[in-house]
This record gives structure tokens, sequence and C-alpha cells, in this order.
């Protein structure tokens, strides 16, 4: 399949000088959404891709390398989906910020535009606007075996003569004409002869005066300027400014020209294809999504199978992921174990054990669950499923003042709020999207299970009601808290705010298609190698830090303390274990942490927290998965060594009166001030970056800590005191 | 942006389409929707089919022209395609 032969090469592009060997060339991958780009992506690049999508790091858009020929490497950037020039998402200015830079360096040298065979018409409008802003072009012509089963024959090589550029056709998820295309991918390409649309005679003195203005090499170019300006962000003000006078002077009206653009472009594009196209309908059999799409957005079957698919969801987390968690905090124990009973007693071993393994132990246990969350939204996505998920959404989520894409976000916020709050983009009306950012983080993160399941597993028994697990119950119970009043908090932004631009939601429904594993496999290694790199570097960090500060007190205080334990041991004949246990826990209580932590404790004290707890809200502002690693350190300093889990450590904690300190009032209280504290700084960069004002990132923090506190009170003064 | 023209409410429009009925567009009521339309394919002369509304009728599903493929839109939306009598 992937033959040279079949690339139909136009006419005018050829290959380009040599000398351009010197620097490595950069492609940039455009389409319609839906078109096959992303897979081709991935097969251009494989392993070779650099997403930073997890705390803190800016990432707008994807790029990796692709070996084209044995000498030649070439950088691939993926643009996001998008059917035209004009962009309607803050998604896709991502695209204008590119292209309409010609000075810009990371300008791409062309670009490889994916079409989907058997939608060819809306594809070739991107492209003729591709070809018309002077980018040499490749096209890639995806699912022709699908387009030719439904009759639809394409001459490749009457449309590569049409469109000025080399036609390729290949499929992006088999693989084939893949090798083709990178072969032509690895020439020199000249801007496409052909042009596809000009401006209307009126507007040429605007154009005119832009193009010498900007110096651009194209008019349409130049028009794009006329009508873009306020947004394209590589601008300066003087410079908008002029665009902006220009077009008041020539009284220009976007709108009308870029109808009469769209349609212009539709007539020419028509004409070609009845050059390029034939159709032979054998029969009008309905296609099958339509009919899957009957059973999936059914009034009553598609929101049962909606619920089962999150229900399956739930259990994956919580069930099945439980197996190989098990086994990493077993491993992780006896890891521990054995370096405790090998090494030399000492601080180094114990900075190992206690500090470093403890805070290893708190990341890679996470693992499983992450591969998990994110491996069911990558399936969600790729089968085309989440696209009916927002449909049969939208209106419930209407009078939230939410729209059924909001979905998707709090969906994957389940996973991290970090890419759902940039996932929010993709929302077209500014309200919609900045309620959808602002309610994001009350989600129930993947950084929350480890709390959850921690405290749930030490007061819930482990007993079932009905078909279900107690515990599961409860889990579920807290999630569906956070959900809930993610709801309640847009709705209440949705009063307050005032809409500046109405609210839309046109979208295609893509085919239902198998998910390809290649690609889902490829997003959970990318989200765990980056949590565990990224999350992993600060967590272990922490807990080093934590260890440090638990073990050594300032001055001579805990040597004092000691002194004072031992005289007591004396009076009372303690054992030589509860002399241990509390030389430890007063050396801990006059540590710098201890210290940290008694200066909190006013503050906490009416949510039934502790000292200790208050080490662990403050280390945990961070990230929140710090807070298990943070117990689990505190508890660790000075205890027996075969207390492995965290779990132990805390049943273990008795208090004052001798009784079990982490009772389930006080593990609930603690339970919910973790449902809604906005304990992530990653979130509020990420808020920060996507709203371009430190308002929202300002408001999210003192609303969902205020939240928080109030309702870890509520808990604890009704049930605790 | 130019004030969007008012609708005339005689017309057909694709909101107006009962599920599994076939039309024709003939332009489009609202000069800045019109423009995300168009981006999308909805150009006069293709023709839309109602395959079916969302649970509380709302969204809807329009299948557009002969290469067959399925937008879903607010009914909002969908009554500023105007049909062909």
């Amino acid at each position: 399949m992937a033959d040279a032969r079949t690339i139909a090469a136009a006419p005018a592009a050829g290959p380009g000088a040599p000398e351009a060997l010197a620097r490595p060339m950069r492609i940039a991958l455009i389409g319609n959404p839906n078109s096959g780009k992303t897979s081709l992506f991935n097969q251009l690049t494989g392993l070779n891709q650099k997403v930073g999508n997890f705390p803190g790091v800016t990432v707008d858009r994807k790029s990796g390398w692709a070996q084209l020929t044995p000498a030649r490497r070439a950088e691939i950037v993926d643009l996001p989906g998008t059917y035209s020039l004009y962009p309607k998402s803050l998604d896709e200015r991502v695209i204008t910020d590119l292209l309409y830079d010609p000075s810009s360096t990371s300008y791409p040298d062309f670009v490889v535009v994916t079409v989907d065979a058997s939608n060819l018409r809306r594809s070739l409008l991107l492209f003729s606007q591709l070809a018309d802003l002077g980018l040499p072009a490749i096209l890639a012509l995806n699912m022709t075996d699908v387009a030719e089963r439904h009759g639809v024959h394409i001459d490749l090589g009457a449309l590569a003569a049409e469109l000025g550029v080399p036609v390729v056709p290949m499929n992006a998820r088999s693989g084939s004409g893949v090798a083709a295309l990178k072969i032509v991918m690895a020439e020199r390409l000249a801007a496409p002869p052909v042009r596809f649309w000009q401006p209307d005679s009126a507007v040429q003195p605007l154009v005119h005066r832009l193009r010498a203005h900007f110096q651009l090499h194209s008019d349409y170019l130049a028009l794009h300027y006329a009508q873009q300006a306020e947004y394209l962000a590589f601008l300066s003000a003087e410079d908008r400014a002029y665009v902006q006078g220009l077009v008041q002077e020539y009284a220009f009206d976007g709108t009308a020209q870029q109808a009469s653009e769209t349609i212009g472009r539709y007539a020419r594009i028509n004409e070609i294809l009845l050059e390029t196209v034939t159709v032979t309908r054998t029969e009008q059999r309905e296609p099958v999504s339509n009919r899957i799409d009957r059973v999936l957005t059914h009034r009553v079957f598609g929101y049962l199978i909606f619920l089962a698919v999150l229900f399956l969801l739930f259990q994956a987390i919580f069930a099945w992921a439980q197996y190989p968690m098990d086994l990493i905090d077993q491993g992780i124990g006896a890891l521990s174990g054995w370096l405790q009973s090998t090494l030399p007693p000492g601080p180094l071993t114990r900075l190992l054990t206690e500090g470093v393994l403890a805070g290893l132990g708190g990341v890679l246990i996470f693992i499983p669950q992450i591969a998990l969350l994110f491996a069911f939204l990558a399936v969600l996505e790729e089968t085309g499923y989440m696209a009916r998920v927002t449909f049969l959404m939208d209106k419930l989520m209407r009078p939230f003042g939410l729209s059924g894409k909001s979905v998707v976000p709090l969906i994957s916020g389940l996973a991290c709020a970090v890419p759902a709050i940039m996932g929010a983009r993709t929302i077209e009306s500014w309200k919609d999207r900045m309620i959808t950012i602002f309610v994001t983080p009350l989600m129930s993160c993947s950084a929350r299970i480890p709390v959850f399941t921690v405290l749930v597993a030490l007061v819930v028994p482990d007993e079932s009601v009905g078909f279900f697990n107690l515990r599961g119950v409860v889990l579920m119970g807290l999630y569906l808290l956070g959900l809930f009043s993610a709801l309640g908090s847009a709705w209440l932004l949705k009063v307050l705010l005032k809409a500046r631009e109405r609210s839309y939601f046109i979208m295609e429904f893509p085919v239902y298609k198998w998910p390809r594993w290649k690609n889902v496999a490829l997003t959970i290694y990318q989200k765990v190698q980056a949590f565990v790199w990224q999350a992993g570097q600060v967590i272990v960090a922490i807990s080093v830090l934590l260890w440090g500060l638990a073990s050594y007190g300032p001055g001579q205080r805990q040597d004092v303390a000691e002194a004072q334990v031992r005289r007591e041991a004396a009076i009372h004949r303690w054992t030589p274990a509860e002399l241990g246990r509390q030389v430890a826990s007063a050396r801990l209580e006059t540590s710098y942490a201890g210290s940290f932590g008694h200066a909190l404790e006013p503050a906490i004290r009416p949510l039934g927290f502790d000292w200790k707890i208050g080490i662990a809200l403050l280390t945990s502002f961070a990230a929140r998965e710090v807070f298990v690693g943070t117990m689990s350190t505190i508890y660790s300093v000075g205890q027996d060594a075969d207390m492995s889990t965290v779990q132990e450590k805390l049943r273990a904690e008795k208090d004052l009166n001798g009784q079990p300190f982490f009772t389930p009032a006080r593990a609930f209280s603690l339970l919910v001030f973790y449902v809604f504290a906005m304990q992530c700084m990653s979130t509020l960069a990420v808020t920060y970056r996507e709203t371009k004002s430190w308002r929202w990132p300002a408001a999210q923090l003192v609303y969902m800590t205020g939240l928080a506190y109030a309702a870890s009170v509520f808990v604890w003064q009704i049930w605790g005191s | 942006m130019a004030a969007p023209s008012p609708v005339p409410a005689s017309r057909r429009t694709a909101r107006d389409l009962r599920v599994g009925e076939t039309g024709t567009i003939c332009c489009l009521g609202d000069p800045v929707m019109a423009l995300r339309l168009l981006d999308m394919g909805c150009v006069p002369g293709v023709t839309v089919r109602l395959s079916g509304r969302a649970p509380f009728g709302d969204p809807l599903m329009l299948v557009l022209g002969d290469e067959e493929y399925t937008l879903s839109l607010r009914g909002s939306e969908a009554a500023t395609i105007l049909l062909k009598d």
C-alpha cells in the first residue's frame, strides 16, 4: 500500500534546493477535526513527542520529531482541528498565531493538510484558505478506502493538478501510505501556484496598503490582518491601531466579506469536485453510525448507557486499580523494611526510608489509577462517544450556565484539573468557558483519590449494603458532593456574571470508530510519565524536606523534651516500646515541623484537626497528593518499622485519652475539607494562564478554601463535638 | 459586526423539520451564525435531514448533504437555517 507510485505529484511541486539540509524542517499538521490528524501525528512521531500538559508547563501545541528519510529529520507541529482559518475558539487561535506571522522563528516550512476523503468538500475549504495564504502544502488524503467503499471515486492525478500540490492517499489508522507521505515531506516544496479565491476589487486598496505596511507575501494574508488584527498576539499595539484605522477608513465589513468569501470558495470547490470525483451510489443504506446513535442518544437508553459508562469508570478506578496498588504498596514496604535491616542504622538510612521512600511510595501508588482514568477518557474520546455525551448533556447543563461542551472538562477534571481547564478552550462562548474553568477544580481529581481511600478505609467498615460495598458508596458520595458543588457554583456564577456574547453549540458528530490502541497507549504513557516526573519531583522533595523538619528541632528543645519523657517513664514504669513511642512523639512535637503545626493549630481546631494534620494541610497546599506522603512521613518518624502502610500508622494514633484519634467525625471533616479546598498550585497557575487575569485564580482560591473551611467546621461541630 | 437581520416568521427552518424529514438550505438568517454554519458546510443548496433530537428536545442532529455527516446544534441555531419551499 505504501507505494510511492500512487502519489499524485502536482506539476508545480518538485524537489527543492539541497542547501536547505542545514536546518531541520518544520512541518505543521492541520486539518478538520476527526480527519485523522492526530493518528498521522502519532504515526510520524511515535514516542518522539513533546507534550507537557501537567503542572505549570506551558503547552499550546504538541510537537515531535519524525525521521522522514535516513538523512532527514523534521519537526512536526500538531495543530488543533479546525474547519477554517477564522478561529471560533481560543483553541483555534493557536493556528493563526503560528501561520500569520511569516517572520516568526517557528513559522513552518510547509503544512500537511489531512483530509477525510469521504468529506472532501468541507476539507477543501480549509485547504484552499491555506493555499491562498501562500503556504506550501501537501494534501494527505485519508480514508480513501472508506470513500471507495461508499462509491466515491477520486481521480488523484486530476485533483493534484487542480490543487497544484502533491496529493498522497493514505490511511492514518493502519499506517499505509505514511511511508510514501514521508518521502514527499522530505522534499522542499514551493507554494501552490493556484489561487482559489481573490478578494473583491472593493477591498483591493485596503489589501494593498496592508501588504505594503507589513510586507506580506499574499493578498489573502493581508485580508486576514484586516479581519483579525485585534486577536493576533504577535502584532504590537501600534500595528493593531494602524490596521483598525485602515479598516475604518475603508469601511471594511468583515462579516459580509467572510460570508462572500466562504460562498465563493465553495463555488470553486464544487467545480473542482465535478472534475475529479465520481460518485456511483450502489444503494442508499443508512450509515452504521446513525443506527448506533439511535441507541446511544436515545432518550432513555442514552442516559442509562452514560451512567453505566460512568459506573464502569468508577469501578475501574476504585476496584480494579486496587490490586496493582496493593502490589506497589507492599513492594515499597518490603523495600523499606529490607533497607532498614541491611543498612547500618543512622540518619542517612532514616532519610532514605522515612524521607525518600515514603515520598516515592506516595507517587508510584497512583500510577494504576491515573493510567486507568486516562485510558478510559482516551477511549471515550477516540470512539467518538464523548461528542454524544456533550449532545445528551447540553440541555441539562444550560440551567447551570454551562454547555454540553463543559461536560468534557468536568469529566477530565476527575483525572486532573490542569488538562481539563485547558480542555475548556474548545468552548466558544466566553461566559460558558469562564464558568467551566472556575468550577472544574471542584470535580474530585485523581490527586484526591489517595486522601479519600486512606481515610475512608480507616473509618468506614468493609461491609456490604445490598449489592454495594459501603466504602464504595461513601467514595461515590464524596464524588457526588464534588459534582453538586461544581454545579451549584456554576449556577451562582451564571447569576453573577454578565454575558458579553451569546452562547452557541455547533459540533460535528465523528463517525464511531474502534479506538486505536496505539493512541490510547501513547496517551497513558504520556500522562503517567508527566505525573511521575513533574508531580514526583515535588512530592519527593517535599517528603525529604518534611523529614528533615520533623526530625530536627530548634536549639535543645527536642533533647529537653526527651529528658522529660524519660523522667516520666521512670515514674509510670513504661515498657521500652512504650518509652520509644513517647520519645518519638515528644521529639516530633518539638521539631520544626511540630512548631509550624502548633502555630497553625488554633485556626484549624474548630475543624477537629490537630498540629500533625496542620503540617499535612500546609504541605499538601502545593499538591494534594503530598498529603498521604506527609502523613506517612510524620507518623513514620520513630514508629515501629513493621508498620508499613499509612493506614496502620494512622490507626495506631491515639488522642490524649488513649482513644483512636481518627474517629469517623474527624476523618469526615478532613475528607470534606479535601473535597472542596483549592490545594493545587498548578491549577491556580493554569487558571491564570487561561484567563489571563489574577482575578480568576484568586477568586477560586478564596471561594474554594472558604467552602472547605465552612464545610469542615459544619461536619465537626455537628458530629464530632 | 452587523446586527442580525430578522428571520421572517413564515419561513420554514431546519428546526421545523420532523425527524427523518429532508429539506434544502435556502439561506442563512443570522449573519454571525451564518459564518460558523458555512464553515461547517451548511451552504445554500445543500440538503439537510433532521435525524434526531436530544432527549429533552434540544439540541438537534442534522445530517448534511450527500457526503453524509452529522452536525449537532441547538434549536435556536437551527432556526437560522432557512429552507427552500
